[in-house]
């Protein structure tokens, strides 16, 4: 069993299954992040968690075939960018930077309080991506030959 | 109002520059540059506007008990100008200097990152942002330490980020410690409950804080970090973090917190004079034998914030005047210091004065520029370190603390004394050099330039007519506790 | 009150490990350890007497609820930790790469 080609078929099966079941708790903490503990930044490390638990499992060259890594990266710049425009957003409609300019709506309900639920789902955006390109880019170091830092 | 902008242009300056660029740098650079002009340009036109007033911005509309204050009065306006100016001169000075090393746009995203820490961390009123402000900017510093990718480099960074790790847990510790005491994070607020509860708590968190703050303005016994860092970083870099860095995350969060918070205790007045005096002159001393360039001037840094430390630590209005002056010219003497010994090792590729030669005629730009910043490092009469160290030797007489003042004279000979060494050994001793084989490049000039003839400008802002329009208020502000507290609560 | 002197006990041997270890992995873990004490003394800060978790739950009125800000405060240091020692690790295998060991007493060319 070589290296980069990952664990054995009973792993492989297992996480076939179970770890879209992981990206949707994620995504689950993430969108109730106003009614329950959790949040933006919890939610993010459980999808990065899924995505590594697909590297262990299949192995350092299945991941540059399913997904590209250029794709992760500007998902992850973006979203900075765009947590930046809802500030700005609403310093422009009056009130400070970040203010909740949305209708607050019924206590509750999934779809309240103003711009928290889509800060959140910006946060977790950034954390997960950010997370996973960290950790794979620890793990190829030995190949990146040329100095060239994190 | 102007305040959030500070904050905001450079973080989606950096967040932009990490979006579009691949593997030139040109939309790096014109962002990075249009960033630095405007912070600069809001930043002054912010000092000049604000005068003896404050304004207070609240974060998301809220009230203040609950909620972020950003804070504009004038030491805050007078740090930003501060840092503002020297990384626009850094920008561009490390636009040609940047190109020998690996991923430029990388150098540019931390670069920005950095300028919105330290003008986050000038610009709060509220202690935790204040932490948050700090961590990130040191992120950046972690990361533009180690960016030419050779071995002394990772073990500097490494060992800045160990020891700047455990400063910023003893911080946070003290927050916590204060936040259980007072249940609020606002800094006036803790100033107006603090002198009603036990007056061992003040003692205890001034400790707890005087060492992580120390650590980071590195003062003499936390200062082992500094030789290495700076002198392993790419020159630009190490004119910022020599020149602003310390500055705004060490010296200025001490000033604001021991003088607006809790209102200048003696004992901690006596505890900054007394190792402002040790950073002093066992750092000159620890100077005079360097052979490397950067490591010289990296220990100079440290003996400078020594005297800036003694001079707030005497405490009287003549000595803070005297403290705050010498923030502005060593930021400008010392970023003009280390460019040139960047200019130095792009032209010749050694930085052991042993190995240069007389450089005169290779590079007169650079020698007339380091014979301006020596001067003034070592305080000759027209230039700006000549008043600034004056006026802390004459209030230290002041205020009876003859010893000190002592100290401070044998510091500034000793300051005299390695800075001719460095022009004896690196421009004007040897064999002449006739050219060297990479020249200076425009932008390196300019930026040396801009800094010397700052070097000699500065020197009028201590004119009585001029003083009162620049200096004077700051010290307002620093003396004045409750003035600070009515000022930002009274609204 | 023991829980407080415990809490300080974790803080004092995080700051043992960091000054004594000599393997560049157990300063980072010791970095952690003291990161764990500073938030757990924050939590412990928090804490009202006969009060319960900070939730607003439908049906359940607004008793008295520990306080929440300390939570918040904690959740944005933890993040911070976190990305020092992503950063820090990152310069650990580059030391190894360019050293070839991982003891600190023998990656020294910079002194004096």
């Amino acid at each position: 069993m070589k290296q980069n080609e990952g664990m054995t078929l009973i792993v492989k099966t297992v996480t076939r299954i179970s770890v879209w079941l992981i990206i949707l708790y994620g995504i689950y903490i993430i969108l109730h992040g106003h009614l329950s503990p959790g949040g933006g930044f919890a939610g993010g490390v459980i999808i990065a968690l899924a995505f590594l638990n697909v590297m262990l499992a299949y192995g350092r060259n299945f991941i540059t075939r399913w997904i590209n890594i250029g794709f992760l990266h500007d998902i992850e710049s973006s979203s900075a960018a765009i947590f930046l425009a809802i500030g700005i957003l609403g310093m422009s409609v009056g009130g400070g930077f970040l203010a909740n300019f949305i209708s607050h709506g019924k206590l509750f309900n999934l779809l309240s309080s103003g711009t928290i639920p889509l800060l959140n789902i910006v946060i977790g955006a950034k954390v997960s991506m950010g997370l996973f390109i960290v950790v794979w880019t620890l793990s190829i170091f030995h190949l990146l030959d040329k100095g060239e830092k994190k | 109002m102007i305040l959030p902008f500070l904050i905001i242009i450079p973080l989606l300056a950096a967040f932009l520059i990490t979006l579009i660029s691949g593997e030139k740098d040109n939309w790096a650079i014109v962002l990075s540059i249009l960033a630095a002009i405007s912070l600069l340009a809001l930043s002054t036109f912010s000092f000049f506007t604000t005068g003896n007033n404050t304004f207070i911005y609240e974060m998301s509309g809220w009230k203040i008990p609950l909620t972020i204050c950003l804070v504009q009065d004038a030491l805050s306006t007078f740090m930003l100008v501060i840092v503002n100016l020297i990384a626009l001169t850094s920008l561009i000075f490390s636009v040609s200097y940047i190109r020998h090393y690996s991923a430029p746009w990388k150098y540019y995203a931390l670069f920005m990152l950095l300028i919105t820490g330290m003008n986050g961390v000038i610009a709060t009123g509220d202690i935790f942002n204040l932490f948050v402000f700090m961590e990130i900017a040191l992120f950046a510093a972690y990361g533009l330490v180690a960016f030419g990718c050779k071995a002394e480099e990772y073990e500097a960074a490494f060992k800045y980020a160990v020891m700047g790790s455990v400063s910023s847990t003893l911080i946070l510790l003290g927050i916590g410690i204060l936040y259980s005491a007072t249940s609020t994070l606002t800094m006036a607020k803790i100033a107006e409950i603090l002198p009603m509860l036990d007056t061992k708590l003040t003692y205890w968190v001034g400790a707890i804080f005087l060492t992580g703050f120390g650590l980071k303005a590195a003062v003499m016994p936390f200062h082992a970090w500094l030789p290495d860092a700076h002198s392993s970083a790419p020159a630009p870099i190490s004119a910022m973090l020599s020149g602003v860095l310390i500055k705004s995350l060490g010296i200025y969060t001490i000033i604001r917190f021991f003088y607006n918070v809790l209102g200048a205790p003696q004992v901690f007045m006596i505890i900054l004079m007394v190792i402002g005096s040790i950073s002093i002159i066992v750092a000159s001393y620890l100077a005079l034998g360097q052979w490397d360039l950067k490591r010289l001037l990296a220990y100079s840094s440290i003996s400078q914030i020594g005297f800036i430390l003694l001079g707030i630590g005497i405490g009287t209005r003549l000595a803070v005047l005297g403290a705050v002056f010498h923030i502005f010219n060593h930021a400008v003497f010392k970023a003009l210091l280390f460019y040139n010994s960047g200019a130095l090792e792009m032209a010749i590729g050694t930085r052991d004065l042993r190995k240069m030669g007389n450089l005169k005629k290779a590079l007169p730009v650079t020698s007339a520029t380091s014979m301006i910043a020596s001067l003034s490092i070592a305080g000759l009469p027209p230039f700006n370190g000549f008043f600034s160290k004056l006026i802390i030797i004459i209030a230290a007489v002041q205020a009876n603390y003859i010893v000190y003042a002592v100290i401070a004279i044998i510091g500034s000979l000793l300051t005299l004394i390695y800075y001719m060494k460095v022009q004896r050994y690196g421009f004007r001793g040897g064999e002449v050099v006739e050219k060297t084989e990479i020249p200076v490049s425009l932008g390196m000039k300019s930026a040396m330039v801009i800094l010397a003839v700052l070097c000699i400008l500065t020197s009028l802002m201590i004119v009585p007519g001029i003083r009162e329009l620049t200096l004077d208020p700051v010290v307002s502000v620093i003396i004045n506790k409750t003035g600070y507290i009515s000022a930002v609560l009274g609204r | 009150m023991v829980i407080y002197i415990l809490c300080f006990a974790l803080l004092l041997v995080g700051i043992y490990g960091v000054l004594t270890k000599r393997d560049l992995i157990k300063i980072i873990l010791s970095l952690g350890i003291m990161g764990y004490a500073v938030n757990l003394m924050f939590i412990l800060f928090a804490y009202r007497t006969g009060a319960s978790y900070a939730i607003l739950v439908k049906g359940k009125a607004a008793a008295e609820m520990v306080d929440p800000l300390p939570q918040a405060l904690i959740l944005t240091s933890i993040v911070i930790e976190l990305g020092i020692t992503a950063m820090l690790v990152a310069l650990a295998i580059r030391l190894f790469e360019k050293y070839k060991t991982f003891d600190i007493t023998k990656i020294r060319r910079l002194s004096g």
